[in-house]
Order: C-alpha cells, then sequence, then structure tokens
C-alpha cells in the first residue's frame, strides 16, 4: 500500500495506464467495493474519512453528499475541473496523469448520492487532458462500469465530459451549474444550495476533481487508513505546489498538513540561484501572503487559517526579491478585474478601479491617496459585500501586500518609478 | 445557415442535457470551427435553431473568452499574463511578441497569419512562462524560443 496514492500511478513520461493495467494496480475496486454497501453506507464511509473539498473551501466532502435530499427523481453530480486559479496546476496533473481515477470517483459519488447522470466540466485548453478523460470514459462505459446496470447491479449512470468555452467565473460551483446549462457563468443566490437545487433545479453534487479522486481509494483502503496518511485532522494527502523563482517548480503529492518548509525548501528547491525570498501565497491567487516566520506552518485548512491566510488550491506562488510587488499586485488585480462576471456592482466597478489605481502606481503616476483608495476596497469589497467570493478572495493578496510591502508602495508614490525598473 | 453536420452535431449534443438551451455555448463552438470566429448570422442561426432569443446567445457569445466574434487570423496565440508567468518573464515575451508581429494584443496580422491574445493562467505554472498556439501548449518560454515555434506555423 502507497502513502501517495494520487500519483502512485502516475508516470509523467509515459500515457496514462490503460483501462486493463488501471484494473491490475487495483483500479475500480474501489467502485466494486461500493457497489456492495449501501448509498448512505458508502456516504459514512466518506465522512468519516475526514475528507474535505480540495476546490480551495475546504467543506467536508461526507457531509456535502449527505445534503442531497433522499427522494426519488432526477440528481446529478459534476466534476468541477475547470481549474483556472491563477498559480493552480494540480488537477492537471491528475487528468492527463490518471483520468480512470477520476472517473472511477464520479461514479462512486454519483452512487452515492442517487444521480443518474454525472458530468466532468473541464477548463478549455487542457487539451491532452480532454483527449485522455474523453478516452477514459469511453473504455469505462464499454467495460461496463458506465451506462446501464453496472456491474450487474441496479445502477445505472451516464457520465460525459463537457469542454468549458473559458471563463474564471465558472470555477464557483453555482456559477458553474450556470455555464452547464448554457447560460452566462453568473454565480446564483444561496440557499437553496446545490445539493438541494443544483444543475437545472435538481439536487447536485459539485466536487473538484481531485477531491472525486480520492474517492477510489477511500472506498478500496476504508476510512481508517485515509485518515492514517496525513498527522493532522484533515486526513488524506493534498497535492502541493509551486511556481515563481524556486529551483524547480512542480506539483508534488505530500501528507495533508506537511509544514510549509518542506514543499518550499524539498520539493521546490528553495530560491532559484541569485534570487531571494520575501513572500508566497500559499494556495493561488486568492490567498494572502505569508512569509519565512510561517515556515513551519502544517499545510492542512485550520493552520494556515491560523496563520493568517488561506490553503486555498495548495498551489504555491513565490515572491521573490527582483520582482517588484506592486506590479505582481496588478498582474493579480487585473486579472480579478477581467474575470469578474460584472453580475455585482462592487465587484464589477471595485476591482477595475483597484487594477486602474495599481497600474498608476507601478507606472509612477500614483498619489499618496491612492493607498486610502486600495485600503478602501479591501473593506468594500470585503466578504458579505459582494455576491460571490471572487472580489473577497481577490483582496486577500491585495490586503497583505498592503501591510508587507507598504515602504515599497510608498517608495513608488515618492520617487515616482518603480524602484525595479 | 447552418451546415447540415452542424446541425447533427448540435442535435447530438442536446441529447447530454435536459435542456436543449443548455447547448448554446457547444453550438456556438462548433459554428467558430468553421472559419474561426464567430459572424452575426451565426448567432442568428443558432438562436432560430435552438428557438432561444438572438439577444440570449450574444450575452453569451461575448461572456465566454474562446468564443470570438470578430475574425482572427490563422493561428491564434494566447499568450499568458497571470501572476505565476509574469512573474517569469511575461513582459519581456510580449514585448518581443508584439515587436516580431508588430500587433498589439488583441490584433491580427496583416497577412492574417496570428492574432495575439493575453489569456488568464494557462494552469502550466510549473512550465511558466507559457503560451498556447492553436491549443498547443507551450511552456518554459523564451524570445528565442518563441521563435522557433512560431517557425512552424505557415
Amino acid at each position: 500500500m502507497t502513502d501517495r496514492p494520487l500519483t502512485a500511478l502516475i508516470k509523467p513520461e509515459r500515457a496514462p495506464l490503460s483501462l486493463a493495467e488501471y484494473e491490475h494496480a487495483g483500479g475500480y475496486a474501489g467502485l466494486r467495493r461500493a457497489l456492495t454497501l449501501t448509498p448512505a453506507e458508502v456516504t459514512t464511509e466518506v465522512t468519516k474519512s475526514t475528507l474535505r473539498g480540495r476546490g480551495g473551501a475546504g467543506f467536508p466532502t461526507g457531509n456535502k453528499w449527505s445534503l442531497v435530499p433522499a427522494v426519488d427523481g432526477r440528481k446529478y453530480v459534476v466534476v468541477n475541473a475547470d481549474e483556472m486559479e491563477p498559480g493552480t496546476m494540480k488537477d492537471r496533473l491528475l487528468l492527463e496523469g490518471n483520468p480512470h481515477q477520476t472517473v472511477e470517483g464520479a461514479i462512486i459519488t454519483a452512487y452515492a448520492v442517487g444521480a443518474q447522470t454525472a458530468y466532468i466540466f473541464l477548463r478549455w485548453g487542457y487539451q491532452l487532458a480532454e483527449a485522455r478523460v474523453a478516452q477514459a470514459i469511453a473504455d469505462a462505459y464499454a467495460a461496463g462500469y458506465l451506462g446501464e446496470r453496472i456491474l450487474g447491479t441496479d445502477f445505472s449512470l451516464q457520465l460525459y465530459l463537457h469542454m468549458s468555452a473559458g471563463r474564471y467565473m465558472c470555477g464557483e460551483e453555482t456559477a458553474l451549474l450556470n455555464a452547464l446549462e448554457g447560460k452566462r457563468a453568473n454565480p446564483r443566490s444561496k440557499p437553496p444550495f446545490p445539493p438541494v437545487s443544483g444543475l437545472f433545479g435538481r439536487p447536485t453534487i459539485v466536487n473538484n476533481a481531485e477531491t472525486v479522486s480520492n474517492v477510489p481509494h477511500i472506498l478500496r483502503n476504508g476510512w481508517e487508513w485515509f485518515t492514517k496518511l496525513s498527522s493532522g485532522a484533515d486526513g488524506g494527502t493534498k497535492l502541493f505546489g509551486a511556481s515563481g523563482r524556486v529551483r524547480t517548480p512542480g506539483v508534488w503529492e505530500r501528507p495533508m498538513g506537511t509544514p510549509l518548509r518542506e514543499i518550499f525548501a524539498d520539493c521546490a528547491g528553495g530560491m532559484a540561484p541569485g534570487y531571494a525570498f520575501r513572500a508566497l501565497l500559499p494556495g493561488g491567487a486568492s490567498t494572502g501572503f505569508l512569509t519565512e516566520d510561517a515556515f513551519d506552518t502544517p499545510l492542512d485548512f485550520t493552520s494556515v487559517e491560523k496563520a493568517g491566510s488561506r490553503l486555498g488550491t495548495g498551489t504555491m506562488i513565490v515572491l521573490d526579491d527582483k520582482t517588484c510587488p506592486v506590479g505582481m499586485q496588478y498582474s493579480l488585480q487585473r486579472f480579478f478585474a477581467r474575470e469578474s462576471c460584472g453580475w455585482c456592482t462592487p465587484c464589477r466597478e471595485g476591482l477595475p478601479w483597484v487594477a486602474r489605481t495599481l497600474e498608476a502606481l507601478e507606472a509612477g503616476d500614483g498619489e499618496a491617496r491612492d493607498l486610502d483608495v486600495l485600503d478602501a476596497h479591501v473593506h468594500g469589497l470585503a466578504m458579505g459585500n459582494t455576491f460571490c467570493a471572487l472580489a473577497p478572495g481577490a483582496m486577500a493578496p491585495l490586503e497583505s501586500a498592503l501591510k508587507l510591502f507598504r515602504a515599497d508602495f510608498e517608495r513608488h508614490i515618492s520617487e515616482k518609478r518603480c524602484p525595479w525598473t | 445557415m447552418l451546415t447540415e453536420h452542424e446541425q447533427h452535431e448540435i442535435r447530438a449534443q442536446m441529447a447530454l442535457y435536459e435542456q436543449p438551451a443548455a447547448v448554446v455555448p457547444e453550438a456556438l463552438k462548433l459554428v467558430q470551427a468553421r472559419r474561426g470566429w464567430v459572424a452575426d448570422e451565426d448567432v442568428r442561426d443558432v438562436a432560430a435553431f435552438l428557438g432561444v432569443s438572438t439577444a440570449e446567445v450574444e450575452s453569451i457569445a461575448t461572456f465566454y473568452s474562446l468564443i470570438y466574434r470578430r475574425p482572427v487570423g490563422r493561428h491564434v496565440i494566447l499568450l499568458c499574463d497571470s501572476v505565476s508567468c509574469w512573474i517569469m518573464g511575461f513582459r519581456d515575451l510580449r514585448a518581443h511578441l508584439t515587436a516580431r508581429l508588430g500587433i498589439g494584443m488583441g490584433e491580427t496580422t496583416p497577412d492574417g497569419r496570428y492574432t495575439l491574445f493575453p489569456a488568464v493562467c494557462l494552469g502550466a505554472c510549473e512550465l511558466a512562462p507559457a503560451m498556447l498556439v492553436d491549443g498547443i501548449l507551450h511552456g518554459n518560454l523564451t524570445p528565442e524560443r518563441i521563435d522557433e515555434i512560431l517557425a512552424g506555423y505557415e
């Protein structure tokens, strides 16, 4: 038994395992076991495993499943593989490297919640993943893991691959559901939450691709095994990543709760030659900066929050001494401004204002009051003032940058230029 | 007019969703495959075929990044400008590409060969800086590497 279940069968230098090879390595054994249990028992197994959503919010997966009402009728499962958080490249590894694992997880999820139809919502531009997932789905149909009366049981499931037409907003689960319905990807008002009323108004479970990929292993090896993969309260492993001026950027599977230092220093090899560390965003663009004094933080949902940030997607973006923190912030905020869906006014109007202000600062056209404008937006676009989490997420790196790099912001104003150019 | 092939493909997609209007983005992608972009008449044709309003189809066509409502070149370059690529050299690559092609972001070369777009994070941050050319991912880019890649396109 391996302690890196998600990536054990992924060999970057070769094509993913064929169906026969995947089965030989224990693939679809999790589904076979699940089908000997009742759907409620499968959900209980996942709840006890302490699996939490790997898309960024960390909601307990089994609890989410149990919110689906136990009534007959159409239900859906959607695998959220719309990986578009800047600095995040973990789901691509799973979908390109071992697509059957995600397909098997989707089938078990559908069985647990009583869904008849499932979709894998894949981001645009993942051309290789698209081909490999489509092949895995076709092979699973041919082998009787999908379609009518799966493996001779009464359980039937149709699984379809949906390619997004491209928009960051689609990662938000209710916006994703609107996109699947062929509409603009605006978020929906909650409640009702998707497990009660989701796709086409039906009960729907939306789970991140990494979350779903854990499910076959939990069913195959049991919930206790899963909890023991980590030493903390959140069970299992996590895909961690690093990008920026580190020696070896990449993605690695490690126990949930692995100290930040181990990912940064051992996996990523520390800073690239000639660059010094300043700070990092621990889990994608929507998380706040951490500095070296947080290097002993275990990377799990609770500990990273205590350290003042969020685990997010677990893929860190590293800021070095030769990169302007104001310019980096401009890149981040312009992204969020461009990707705002425009549905609510604070986000639609506020984010472009923030981006324009940062652009002016970076160009040497900043004024002292610009920092007040940025501070005001940090509060004005906080959670509760906007329709969804996009703008509050955007403010996380800005708020921490304004604290950590205040002197750098002020130098842009007093010197009327970017000190890094 | 939608071609027979397009009508067939759109109908096949309709079978995958509870409501037919769900295939509007798919239908737009299908008509875009014909000539690389979606013209006004395409929007009207898709709306008529699916029984939804033209305004509805237009609102969807203009929402999603990969639906082009203006003509594009034979090859579309999507250069990532999100944070990891920004740190790893996006600005140098942008300067190189715009100078080499003689166009700005969002423009098409006069010979119709390339359209250059900025793109949000391509999910290839360990290979930053990165770009897609006609959907094919290229990472660890330098100006020299870009020259080599573009030499392969007509």
